[in-house]
């Protein structure tokens, strides 16, 4: 266990971007969001949700994939560079975490999405324990540890200093590039210990972490699927893409051509299931409804994604689209909605 | 609030209506949902406080596809969106029962947010009846106070006053909660030299997402298809693959709602982003005002729109640059 | 991605001309022998009513560094009221482009009848020399289109 002080951690940050890019929550516009740090940025640590999630960094909004040139009557095609340069995405949540293990699932399965693995492997993660995590919150829901991420570096911040612990053998690399700004903390055990104590015994009085997920599972999918609840919840959807593209695990994509003039390239750009022309094929749509789209997103996060892996749900309890909803409606109502149903249901009989 | 609620009570048992589109209440302090309520039992989620933001009047563009008369809260900015809905025959007046609600500012959980305010538990000051100056909030890490105008929408600084335009009835008080000058951010960007303009909005549309929130909240932008959504349409309208892209959805955007918009920001309420989008509409309605004449879209639905309207003396283009 | 000293900085505009007036206007100005830059692409619409503020923005996107818009002069207007209908439209949209930071000198409406070869001309060189001075459109272009 190493520690730097709050103070010196620019010095930190020009280090590590001396030959890596630095992933850092930074404040634009007056909303934090991860971005590439560059000198004179301060640094948003204290912010504990960025707006979108750090999911950008491995999977960004929108990549070329490839271009094509036409020069006469010759046409070249020229493929993307996969990503070769090293980066540190510094300040990432123990939520955010689970949610790139979730993207790892979805594109480093057979067929391995070349773009993707690049960049995990480049990638090295310094994560931050939740020092005041808030009501919007339910990672535990899931079974994450807000006060204990597992990262290639996981660090949590007391008081004014930040408290470093490398696990694994990308963060042992990042710490001996950086060692001589660390000092080796004695005793830290038991401050982290402490921190970890206090951050778990906040966790257990907000008030989303102690939802149930009972029903959510593969062999409720046709009864959830055919569920009249549905049909009330959409209601007031503004079938806007604004909870799928906050979301740390949304994954969907929609591959497009854009004319440059001279050529075409050819880019991929996250989709939403929110919007109209999601999935889109030539004999027309297959979701026809905003009903039917907004079922397919929760559908897919609670019984779709775990029935194919191992149970594992693709929603880790960010609470982002909870806070950024337009209509305030999120995960959480429906999940509630549905145990009250089956609550009352239970009463009946 | 009560009076409210047994008012619509009393509608929707002697069957004057068929349902109620108001406000259900959240799971947390701060998140009510629009919502429907067809039966009695239903209402007892009904709610209406400082955090009803949302504007209602689009949802009747879809009530007014329904069987039965569908009764709706307007507050009183509220109703210049249904009005200029109704002049653009996109919602059915015979399908609407209004009940004009009272509001005295809307309250903005971001705002509150952004003063360090977190871990909330409950809020009180935001109820409707008492005209509250200050919220006392209740959070894990402690109670926290926060005066109400500091957490006002921005919309609501720049009111467009306590009168209702169209109503079936009136329930509650409202007062006129204007403390700034409506165009007051538009001059001082006008002032501004091309660098500095250019780098504000590069800096504010950066931000942009593209989840479209802006336009499917907006009444104005009521068109079934979208032209952002056209499959033929040579724009990438979900991705922010280049800074064109923003400009031109936001300029088009606000264009095509230019002489419509009524100004009740919900744009700018629900950007996940924080993006000043007010900034481009009131931008045309100043223009408007200044080269066509005063016009307040929503207000009067036998005026003339600016523009679909002309007149042979009009400002040629070249003013743009002329008054500097 | 920066021009080159030594590279000459050629202008690339757009020219929305109206079929009736200003198209005829530059086919005068072509048959009277009278110069404008090769730097200017005409493209012929129906009427000026029927640019729509995308093209302007389109024009720009792929490249353009200033777009005119030429019409009848108003009263003129074969179906009698377009050019009046765009007058708004285009004094609001060129006000936003400015508003965003765009140099407003890259805009620009004219109204020229099939009989002003000699106005089309000199509204032509004019512009040429005003988007020579502002340089290169680096505002509003998508840079996907350099190429």
């Amino acid at each position: 266990m190493y520690k730097i002080a709050r103070e010196k951690m620019p010095q930190l940050y020009r280090r590590i971007a001396e030959n890596k890019e630095l992933y850092l929550p930074l404040e634009i516009g007056g909303q934090a969001n991860f971005a590439v740090w560059e000198e004179g940025d301060t640094a948003a640590l204290d912010v504990l949700k960025t707006v979108k999630s750090p999911k950008d960094a491995f999977f960004p909004q929108s990549e070329n994939l490839y271009t094509c040139k036409r020069d006469g009557k010759k046409l070249s095609i020229e493929p993307q560079a996969l990503k070769e340069q090293e980066f540190v995405v510094f300040g990432m949540k123990a939520c955010d975490l689970q949610g790139v293990q979730v993207l790892d699932k979805v594109f480093l399965a057979d067929p391995v999405d070349s773009f993707y693995a690049a960049r995990r492997e480049h990638g090295t993660i310094v994560a931050l324990a939740c020092h005041e995590p808030e009501e919007t919150c339910f990672c535990k829901v899931f079974g994450i540890d807000c006060a204990d991420p597992a990262a290639d570096v996981a660090c949590w911040m007391i008081a004014d200093e930040l408290f470093w612990k490398p696990l694994t053998g990308k963060g042992e690399a990042l710490t001996a590039q950086v060692c001589d700004l660390l000092t080796e903390a004695e005793g830290a055990e038991e401050t982290v210990e402490a921190e970890k104590e206090n951050i778990r015994r906040i966790v257990e009085k907000l008030p989303y972490m102690h939802l149930s997920l009972d029903g959510w599972n593969a062999d409720a999918q046709k009864e959830k699927f055919d569920s009249p609840l549905w049909e009330e919840l959409y209601k007031p959807c503004l079938a806007c893409g604004t909870c799928t593209f906050v979301c740390p695990t949304c994954q969907c994509y929609d591959i497009k051509d854009y004319d440059t003039g001279h050529g075409v390239m050819r880019y991929r750009c996250w989709d939403s299931c929110m919007y109209s022309d999601f999935t889109m094929m030539a004999h027309g749509n297959n979701r026809t409804s905003q009903m039917q789209r907004f079922r397919q997103r929760f559908m897919h996060k609670l019984v779709y994604f775990p029935a194919n892996n191992n149970g594992c749900y693709s929603c880790v309890g960010c609470g982002r689209c909870v806070e950024k909803c337009p209509a305030s409606l999120n995960i959480v109502k429906v999940i509630k909605k549905f145990s009250e149903e089956k609550a009352a249901g239970g009463e009946q009989q | 609030m009560q009076k409210l609620i047994d008012r619509i009570r009393e509608l929707l048992a002697d069957g004057t209506v068929a349902r109620v589109l108001g406000w259900r209440t959240g799971d947390l302090p701060y998140n009510p949902e629009p919502a429907y309520f067809e039966c009695e039992e239903e209402l007892q989620d009904f709610v209406y406080n400082g955090f009803c933001g949302a504007n209602l009047s689009k949802y009747m563009i879809e009530a007014s596809r329904l069987e039965g008369k569908t009764l709706v809260c307007l507050k009183p900015c509220d109703t210049y969106s249904f009005n200029q809905l109704l002049k653009e025959h996109r919602v059915d007046r015979e399908k609407a029962y209004i009940i004009g609600v009272g509001c005295k500012g809307k309250l903005d959980i971001e705002k509150i947010k952004k003063q360090g305010i977190k871990g909330i538990e409950s809020i009180s000051g935001a109820e409707i009846e008492e005209a509250a100056e200050s919220l006392t909030i209740q959070t894990i890490y402690g109670e926290k106070t926060c005066a109400y105008k500091d957490a006002m929408l921005e919309r609501c600084h720049v009111c467009k006053g306590k009168e209702h335009q169209i109503y079936d009835e009136l329930i509650g008080d409202s007062s006129d909660t204007t403390d700034a000058d409506r165009f007051a951010q538009v001059r001082r960007i006008e002032a501004m030299s091309p660098q500095e303009k250019f780098a504000f909005f590069q800096n504010e549309l950066s931000k942009c997402i593209r989840c479209n929130a802006c336009r499917n909240v907006c009444p104005a932008c009521s068109c079934r298809k979208c032209v952002f959504d056209s499959t033929k349409f040579d724009s990438s309208q979900k991705a922010n693959a280049d800074s064109f892209e923003e400009k031109m959805f936001h300029i088009i955007r606000a264009f095509h709602v230019a002489g419509r918009c009524t100004d009740c920001g919900e744009c700018s309420r629900v950007c996940p982003q924080g993006i000043p989008l007010h900034l481009f509409n009131r931008k045309f309605i100043k223009d408007i005002n200044e080269l066509y004449g005063e016009y307040q879209a929503g207000e009067d639905i036998t005026a003339d729109t600016p523009l679909t309207h002309f007149t042979f003396g009009d400002a040629e283009p070249s003013i743009v640059g002329e008054r500097g | 991605m920066s021009i080159e000293k030594n590279e000459e900085f050629r202008p690339k505009i757009v020219a929305f001309c109206c079929n009736w007036c200003s198209y005829a206007g530059a086919d005068l100005a072509g048959s009277s022998r009278l110069t404008y830059p090769a730097d200017v692409k005409i493209i012929r619409v129906p009427c000026s009513c029927r640019v729509n503020p995308m093209f302007i923005l389109r024009a720009f996107e792929k490249g353009a560094d200033g777009v005119i818009m030429c019409g009848c002069h108003p009263g003129d207007c074969h179906y009698s009221t377009g050019n009046y209908y765009a007058r708004r439209r285009m004094t609001l949209l060129f006000s936003m482009l400015d508003f965003i930071g765009v140099e407003n000198g890259r805009t620009r409406v004219e109204w020229v009848s099939a009989a002003e070869g000699v106005k089309f001309s000199a509204t032509m060189n004019e512009f040429v020399e005003k988007i020579y001075s502002l340089g290169k459109n680096v505002r509003l272009e998508d840079l996907r289109c350099r190429s």
